[in-house]
């Protein structure tokens, strides 16, 4: 795959932003994964090349932190939680059936490309266990018969834009 | 630096006071278990544990490879605690690895099982999930194995501080966590130049060459003529393999062990050294003549060349279009020599025996291969004939020294033995350039600017009031500093000689392992002492040899007069240079070559 010239030029210039760093490479991904959504190993080639890092380097900070992806995120981002509250109150069934209507593992885009499916660890929601964020709006008390309604919801406000 | 006194076990001792625990006990006489002493220096990581001690004062066990020593202070190596934590340590590392001892060539040589056997680890003491395994086995020069590996990070440091490339890191977290390169990818398919230096500090298995000791019995078994070469830098270390002290001259054994493995001839390399030279001096002088700018490089080392290749594609017209000399002595083989015996060229197997796993991948170039039948078919490592003599039951004790056969090509000079240390083929070329040049010989013959283990040497020379400069960087780190310079235009040089291992070939990453822990006998910085020691044999070597001039070579004379004509000459060309990709693709969209 080849990067187009504007994405090169999105991530040289947020390279340039941080090149003065004591260590920029935590903050250009950061920006980067903000700016353009993901992190692919064309894009860290880029970022290898301005910052003098080895890709190796870059892989292995993107594979360690789960904030960073390698592949594009869907365009809503589903996140269970599993941290220990909401596991107890059954955040795994609720995962597990989100995994299974829309098809995908977490860590997984659909086809379509509208949601991707991920596992949290707590997400400070502990009162309101078991709690889901879908673009960072919490869904308190998530109950299995709620799944398939969330998804409908999403889809529907997909079709009118 | 002051001296400062230490304790271990009670015992008063004087030492240098910027060491740690582990350096300092090493010079007292205590060998701390541990898997990270293979270089100077302190160990970067001290993730492994296994050199865990007690510090009188510290309420918990250090690790001895991290730890400074510092005036008064009391180490308790064999204190019960400490003596059980070191086997914790190494049985935590086992109940994540493969135990495939029986079956694994590193069985020897690996400083995992050493370090076992010395703590009295219990290999199945712990049972449990394993990391998922990747292997790969695709690439031609090495092989990765994760269920080996104990993420000791020692193949990462090589590569990117010894190299500065940095192929190889760390992916992944936690318990998922391995070794490998970007994507988990197959060392095909990243810009890895198969130089093999993360081979020579792996303490497992886990990154290897790749073993092609099939391709040999199935070479012998379908009744071919099996003709076998050796690189230079090979007598200076397979003594090794036998328990010889580094820096033994082994020609004669190596010889003869290899006459005792059935091959049908064995040359030395050192006579297509000489042919590389005279052709690359005339290539040399062509340019110098011709005035075409910029200094010419060497294209003797495929990792060298794989690098170009890969970071400075722009810069290829720089490279010598001769081939290495092992590919040119495949090309005379079966050309030259297969003509004047009468063989069918199809019906012979080439072997070569290189201290370099990137030759492996270097024989599968088809620009290496003349008229669709490859110059060499077969690369072992030094390893593997060690392994080659130890399955047939020679002992190499017993070997008498013999010469190498005297049939048409078996004439070498002493500038072909020097080839295989850094500064070797420059000095070769400039005996042969010189001569070329203005008929006469260099006097004296050993020029002293392309000898040392300095990354990057410089010379000046003048021939007939014209001064050439010249050169010489081993190891990719310095070499980028040259090709740096070249791209900027602030390139003083002529003539440059890069060779892809730091040393040259005598530290190649197909040479025998210098891992202190099997080494008793060697003095302790043998680390840094190695590759000197092994580059003396070849200049001892250079100077016993009556010839010492490549153009002097009396077969290389022959061969020109009878069969190639002309330097340079279209027979040359075909026979003995090739040229470069400048697109190779550092990550190609290939999933067929995944591991």
């Amino acid at each position: 795959m080849h990067l187009r010239k504007e994405a090169v030029d999105i991530i040289k210039n947020i390279c340039k932003k941080y090149k003065d760093e004591p260590s920029p490479l935590m903050l250009v991904l950061s920006d980067t994964q903000k700016e353009y959504g993901y992190i692919p190993l064309e894009v860290q080639e880029v970022i290898s090349e301005e910052l003098n890092i080895p890709v190796s380097d870059i892989y292995g900070v993107v594979t360690f932190y789960s904030f960073f992806s390698l592949t594009p995120k869907g365009r809503y981002v589903i996140g269970v939680c599993l941290g220990t509250a909401c596991y107890v109150k059954g955040g795994q069934n609720i995962l597990d059936k989100f995994s299974e209507l829309l098809k995908i593992k977490p860590g997984q885009t659909t086809e379509d490309g509208l949601f991707t499916l991920d596992a949290l660890r707590c997400i400070g929601a502990c009162g309101i266990a078991p709690a889901i964020s879908i673009n960072g709006k919490v869904y308190p008390k998530v109950t299995l018969s709620q799944v398939q309604t969330i998804i409908d919801e999403y889809r529907k406000k997909d079709k009118e834009g | 630096m002051g001296k400062i006194t230490v304790y271990f076990e009670n015992k008063p001792y004087v030492v240098d006071d910027d060491l740690t625990i582990l350096e300092a006990a090493k010079i007292c006489g205590y060998n701390i278990p541990n898997l990270c002493t293979w270089k100077k220096g302190r160990c970067s990581v001290a993730s492994c544990r296994v050199c865990l001690v007690k510090v009188e004062g510290e309420r918990r066990l250090v690790p001895s490879c991290a730890y400074p020593v510092r005036d008064g202070l009391k180490v308790f190596i064999s204190d019960p605690a400490a003596v059980v934590a070191r086997r914790t340590s190494v049985e935590l590392l086992l109940s994540n690895h493969s135990l495939s001892c029986q079956t694994c060539r590193k069985n020897g040589k690996c400083e995992l099982l050493e370090v076992s056997k010395r703590v009295g680890a219990e290999p199945e003491k712990y049972i449990g999930e394993k990391t998922p395994v990747t292997l790969d086995f695709l690439a031609p020069g090495l092989t990765r194995d994760t269920s080996k590996c104990i993420l000791c990070g020692r193949c990462i440091e090589a590569c990117k501080d010894t190299q500065g490339i940095g192929i190889l890191g760390f992916e992944k977290r936690g318990f998922n966590t391995f070794v490998g390169p970007s994507e988990n990818r197959s060392f095909n398919n990243v810009p890895c130049i198969q130089c093999g230096q993360c081979t020579l500090v792996c303490p497992t298995g886990a990154l290897m060459e790749h073993n092609e000791i099939d391709k040999l019995d199935q070479a012998f078994a379908e009744g071919k003529y099996v003709i076998v070469q050796t690189a230079p830098a090979v007598r200076a270390a397979i003594g090794e393999e036998f328990g010889e002290l580094i820096g033994t001259k082994s020609t004669g054994k190596m010889v003869a062990a290899l006459h005792r493995l059935g091959f049908y001839r064995v040359f030395d390399t050192n006579f297509a050294a000489d042919l590389t030279i005279t052709e690359e001096a005339n290539e040399f002088v062509h340019r110098v003549i011709t005035r075409t700018p910029g200094p010419m490089i060497t294209s003797c080392s495929p990792g060298w060349v794989n690098y170009l290749e890969y970071y400075y594609p722009e810069l290829i017209p720089h490279l010598s279009t001769c081939k290495s000399p092992h590919e040119m002595m495949g090309a005379i083989i079966k050309s030259y020599y297969a003509e004047k015996h009468g063989i069918d060229r199809s019906k012979i197997c080439v072997v070569s025996i290189m201290p370099c796993t990137a030759k492996k991948y270097e024989k599968e170039r088809p620009e290496n291969s003349v008229d669709g039948i490859k110059d060499v078919d077969v690369v072992l490592t030094t390893r593997e004939l060690g392994q080659l003599i130890r399955r047939s039951g020679i002992q190499w004790k017993k070997l008498p020294d013999e010469e190498f056969d005297d049939d048409l090509i078996g004439d070498y000079s002493g500038a072909g033995v020097i080839f295989g240390v850094t500064g070797g083929v420059m000095e070769a070329a400039v005996r042969t350039a010189y001569y070329i040049l203005t008929n006469h010989e260099l006097e004296p013959i050993e020029f002293a600017p392309c000898r040392g283990l300095q990354g990057i040497k410089e010379a000046e020379l003048t021939i007939l009031g014209n001064k050439y400069n010249i050169a010489m960087a081993s190891g990719m780190k310095n070499a980028k500093v040259l090709l740096e310079q070249i791209k900027k235009g602030e390139c003083k040089y002529d003539f440059i000689e890069i060779m892809g291992c730091p040393g040259g070939c005598v530290n190649g990453g197909g040479q025998p392992y210098v891992y202190p822990v099997f080494l008793e006998n060697e003095d302790d910085n043998i680390q840094d002492t190695y590759i000197q020691k092994r580059a003396n044999v070849l200049y001892e070597e250079d100077r016993g040899r009556k010839i010492r001039r490549s153009h002097q070579n009396p077969d290389i004379k022959t061969l020109y007069k009878d069969y190639l004509g002309e330097y340079g000459s279209p027979l040359a060309h075909k026979l003995l240079h090739t040229h470069y990709n400048n697109k190779r693709e550092k990550y190609p969209d290939d999933p067929s070559k995944e591991p």
